[in-house]
């Protein structure tokens, strides 16, 4: 693992119009300055609420979207404004798997096609052909490297999302977007598909930004973990740090509702009133202030930088962060 | 509308259950959604029996020279010694003899049996020519205003209202004799291919509204589907984003809105051709003979018998067919 | 049942304060060997194949299983709501002691609303979208209070509405569904189910289309009306999680059979059946070793309509082979194991089961 950064975000910020009829009547901002770094073969995990920007964040990344401003530069170069001729050989080292399993594969075309597109499309012959590397791919993800000739219809949600993964790895990319890539599915898959994605990730060396609403799901998957709120970062370290030592009441909050399996009963849990606030028109000062217990005047005017404590690596955005208390005490008492 | 439809939908939704793909994987290979579709439509009596009565029609519009042989009766030779004084035809039932199946026209005296072959012919031809027209016509505009939506869109839209707006009627009325007189001049015999022509331009102009609309909804429903972004993703251009990914996913629709444009279009043919802005009597259609045989409703009822029995049966089975076409294809609508 | 007294005094009718401890004859809800049958033209779909359990009042009785595995068209039987020309239902649902396997429509209409409600997981498709939410609550509170005015209806409704946690409750009244957050529309949607003061309250998936932060504040929520209102709660829920937290009892079904049951420490402490490990040691947790690898149950959910021959879970089994050729041709029946009151269906020994749960699933350090 190297230091250069393979993915360098620095101010994204995606704000979309709110048109009735001709006139913009107001802006949602959905993702509202987001910096983070992302290394070769590393995990981050993006996590957060619904409304936290972290879908949008994602589709910037690998650029369906087109960001409002801030940048994106991947493996050194900018790609933020970059057209699709020019993204081309960027593309296939930046590859994507989506969260429904059931809309992410085209209908009307066999697996072999599905998995074989983005060959396809990038005029890419492998040698021994597409069929022998399309099966080879389907092997890798634990599908019937004979099933090249099945439709998605005749699979079920896991399957499918392994054809989705196999897709993603036709172009053998450097870093994937996994968009909530487990939670449409039944349980007991959800662990085949993560097992799959982490035995990936080790054997081919790939980094990976790992979208979830689920911390437990990130913790088993991602080295370093950005939790987000309503279009910021308002957390972001390694793993231990996180789900350990978390220093943003909310990163608190949000570990203490989790229902765990291990704990039965209702635990001493801290408990957020009202929901998340509209993104139209998020609160002054810290986004989160008006579900936090700890806000004072200084939160309602000004906005906290996301800054890392004692020169280490977990950096948090809040004026009244936690830095004593390991979570474990509050949680389980 | 078909016969058994519980079938066709308990089979869909087995098929389209997720729980259920398992055990169909194992039991079927490699069933693509178009070959479920078939087999669906192939189970669904309706369809089958309307099908066949299609392809009959086909059959005989196509092969109407051939018959004409067979036949050995020609749509222009007139039987002018077997009609009375009065122009009436001799015989029973309008003249119907073993030379001349459904009898003879009253007043010149041609077979009306080897005129409604040829104007099965002409009606087939116009209508399935004008919905091909404006399949294309409304597929093109449909997909590229839905998938590249902004200012096109916009246009595209627009000129959509406006052919909408425009009373269909009126202006083929007015339109059919003025460009008639602007190539052939007052006295020009106009040749029966010029009608035809005109006929299906103007069923073209302003038929392919509803395709484009049904096409662009289509497509913009599917332009947020994770499939299509997966392709985005991987790079892929304009070209391989319509004809790979997108239609392959609306021809069934399109499908259906061609099944149900063509009986429309006969229709329409027929009504042209009746209130005179049609074809000219040279060319046999069945709007024209329904129209001349109307005079002759009260003496004799078989003239017009014929000829209204066979649009209606044209009509009906096309109808019929479209329906279940799109039972087949979208199981989940029918209920 | 006239409950004209507005909330929260509740009513002081005929319910035992405390819970009596009383059999499971005499439980509010008892279901007894419940078979639901689809009639498809690809043969007969067993959605739910012979499952008994009961819940008394002021008891939490959770239903985990995977998609297809029949818990909530158990819960549809359980308030009459399929389809009758459709299917066919066996077995007995007694509620509050009345029968209402065969019960007229018009009756089990009665009781449903009044002696029974659901929670959905969608509250969006639940609440009328052109109806505001204060006055769908007072309709649902005039059907079975016909004698109360529409001032009255009202009240009650503000009330329901700020029992449950809506701020400005008078106001909100006059609002529609789409002007709610989710969170709040879920507590609507509660305070709807809870307006006529049921007995019963089934929640199917309450919280699954929620976020976290909201989900804690609506199981908050529930276990506070069920000690203030003392009702039997069935909820329906993928999340092992949830169920330890709020349940008091837990029903584990797999292919549309009961596979365990018995109280939720039994289930989530010393489980029984390979499934019930299975599902324990798939889902990752916040505890223990990040780094092992997860546990998965290996193979997909069976279909209703395919359903495997014998034990439903025995070709994801891994301890199938154990139990012999019986795992391929018999189903096992519920049987007690363990401590009383909990019960398995599965083939294996208790001692084999013993074995292979301290070998296989303790020591991964799943279930503690």
């Amino acid at each position: 693992m190297t230091d250069e950064p393979l993915l360098r975000v620095r101010g994204l910020t995606k704000h979309f119009p709110v048109r009735q009829g001709l006139r913009a009547t107001g802006l949602v901002r959905a993702v509202d300055g987001l910096d983070f770094d992302v290394r070769p073969g590393e995990t981050l995990g993006l996590v957060g609420e619904s409304g936290c920007g972290k879908t949008t964040t994602g589709r910037m990344l690998v650029r369906l979207l087109e960001p409002t401003s801030g940048s994106i530069e991947f493996a050194g170069r900018d790609i933020t404004h970059a057209g699709r001729r020019e993204l081309r050989p960027l593309r296939q080292e930046l590859q994507i798997i989506f969260q429904d399993p059931y809309a992410s594969l085209n209908p009307r075309h066999t697996v072999g096609r599905i998995v074989a597109m983005p060959l396809q499309v990038n005029g890419i012959k492998p040698p021994g052909g597409i069929k022998a590397r399309v099966q080879e791919l389907l092997e890798l993800v634990g599908l019937n490297p004979e099933h090249y000739n099945r439709y998605p219809h005749e699979f079920s949600g896991g399957q499918r999302q392994r054809i989705g993964i196999a897709r993603a790895l036709a172009l053998r990319p450097k870093l994937i977007v996994a968009d909530e890539p487990v939670s449409a599915l039944d349980v007991s898959i959800q662990a085949q598909v993560v097992n799959l994605l982490r035995d990936l990730q080790r054997e081919l060396g790939l980094a990976f930004v790992f979208i979830a609403h689920d911390l437990a799901v990130i913790r088993h998957f991602c080295q370093r973990v950005a939790v987000m709120y309503l279009g910021r970062i308002v957390e972001i370290g390694d793993r231990e740090d996180i789900y350990e030592r978390p220093q943003h009441p909310y990163t608190r909050a949000l570990l203490s509702a989790i229902p765990d399996v291990t704990q039965l009963g209702p635990a001493g849990r801290i408990r957020l009133t009202g929901d998340v606030p509209t993104p139209l028109d998020p609160p002054s000062g810290c986004r989160f202030r008006t579900r936090c217990w700890k806000a004072q005047d200084i939160c309602a005017t000004e906005e906290p930088a996301l800054v890392p404590r004692d020169g280490g690596r977990q950096a948090t955005a809040c004026h009244f962060p936690e830095v004593a208390a390991p979570i474990d005490e509050e949680v389980s008492s | 509308m078909s016969l058994s439809p519980v079938e066709g939908v308990a089979l869909a939704e087995i098929e389209s259950d997720p729980d259920a793909s398992t055990t169909a994987a194992r039991g079927v290979v490699g069933r693509s959604p178009g070959q479920l579709a078939w087999l669906r439509l192939r189970g669904d009596r309706t369809a089958v029996v309307s099908g066949v009565l299609l392809v009959f029609f086909m059959v005989l519009g196509l092969a109407a020279p051939l018959i004409e042989m067979l036949y050995g009766v020609g749509p222009r030779e007139q039987f002018q010694n077997l009609l009375d004084g009065n122009g009436m035809p001799l015989g029973y039932a309008g003249g119907v003899t073993g030379d001349h199946w459904f009898g003879l026209e009253p007043g010149l005296g041609r077979d009306i049996f080897v005129r409604l072959i040829y104007g099965l012919r002409t009606s087939l031809f116009i209508a399935l020519a004008a919905a091909l027209i404006t399949a294309t016509i409304g597929v093109t505009l449909g997909t590229l205003a839905g998938y590249l939506g902004g200012w096109l869109d916009a246009v595209v839209n627009w000129i959509t209202d406006l052919t909408l707006a425009m009373p269909f009627l009126i202006i083929a009325l007015a339109l059919t004799p003025a460009i008639t007189l602007r190539f052939y001049g007052e006295r020009g015999q106009v040749s029966s291919a010029f009608g035809v022509g005109v006929l299906i331009a103007v069923f073209a102009i302003f038929g392919w509204t509803s395709t484009a609309r049904l096409v662009r909804g289509q497509v913009i429903a599917l332009r947020e589907r994770e499939f299509v972004e997966a392709a985005k993703a991987s790079g892929a251009g304009l070209g391989h984003m319509l004809f790979r990914q997108l239609l392959p996913n609306i021809w069934a629709p399109i499908l259906v809105s061609f099944s149900l444009a063509v009986p429309q279009f006969i229709t329409s043919e027929a009504a042209l051709s009746f209130i005179g802005v049609g074809l000219s009597d040279e060319t046999p259609s069945f709007g024209r003979m329904i129209y001349d045989s109307l005079d002759y409703l009260q003496t004799d009822p078989a003239y017009v018998f014929f000829p209204g029995v066979m649009i209606f049966a044209l009509v009906f089975a096309f109808n019929l067919f479209g329906d279940a076409l799109r039972d087949a294809l979208d199981p989940k609508s029918s209920r | 049942m006239d409950s004209s007294e507005p909330l929260p005094s509740g009513e002081p009718d005929d319910r035992p304060a405390v819970p009596a401890q009383r059999s499971d004859q005499d439980a509010y809800l008892r279901v007894d060997d419940l078979r639901v049958r689809f009639d498809t033209s690809d043969g007969v779909v067993r959605a739910v194949d012979g499952v008994s359990f009961s819940v008394d009042r002021g008891r939490t009785l959770g239903i985990v299983g995977e998609s297809g595995s029949g818990k909530s068209v158990t819960s549809l039987a359980i308030l009459g709501l399929h389809d009758p020309k459709r299917t066919t239902i066996t077995g007995e649902i007694s509620v509050g002691g009345r029968q209402v396997v065969g019960l007229a429509d018009e009756e089990v209409r009665r009781l449903r609303g009044r002696d029974m409600a659901m929670i959905f997981q969608d509250p969006l498709s639940a609440l009328h979208p052109y109806y505001t939410v204060g006055r769908q609550i007072a309709e649902a509170y005039r059907v079975h209070h016909p004698k109360a005015n529409r001032r009255e209806a009202r009240q009650r409704a503000v009330d329901m509405l700020d029992r449950v946690g809506i701020p400005q409750p008078a106001r909100r009244f006059d609002q529609y569904p789409h002007e709610f957050s989710g969170g709040m529309r879920q507590r609507a949607m509660i305070a709807m189910s809870l307006v006529n003061d049921p007995a019963l309250l089934i929640a199917d998936e309450p919280t699954t289309a929620l976020d976290v932060t909201v989900q804690a504040q609506i199981l908050d929520l529930l276990a506070d009306l069920q000690a203030e209102f003392h009702s039997a709660i069935i909820l329906i829920t993928h999340d092992l999680g949830v169920v330890g937290q709020v349940a008091d009892d837990v029903l584990v079904m797999y292919g549309g059979r009961a596979v365990e049951r018995g109280s939720v420490e039994q289930v989530l402490r010393s489980p029984q059946h390979p499934y019930t490990w299975g599902l324990l040691s798939s889902v990752p947790s916040l505890h223990g070793d990040a780094d092992a690898d997860l546990v998965p149950i290996p193979g997909n959910p069976p279909s209703l309509i395919n359903l495997p021959q014998g034990c439903a879970f025995h070709p994801r089994c891994r301890y199938a082979d154990r139990a012999g050729s019986r795992s391929r041709t018999d189903v096992p029946e519920l049987r007690p194991a363990g401590a009383a009151g909990h019960l398995v269906a599965c083939h294996l020994g208790e001692e084999e089961r013993a074995t292979f749960y301290a070998e296989d699933v303790a020591s991964v350090g799943v279930a503690r």
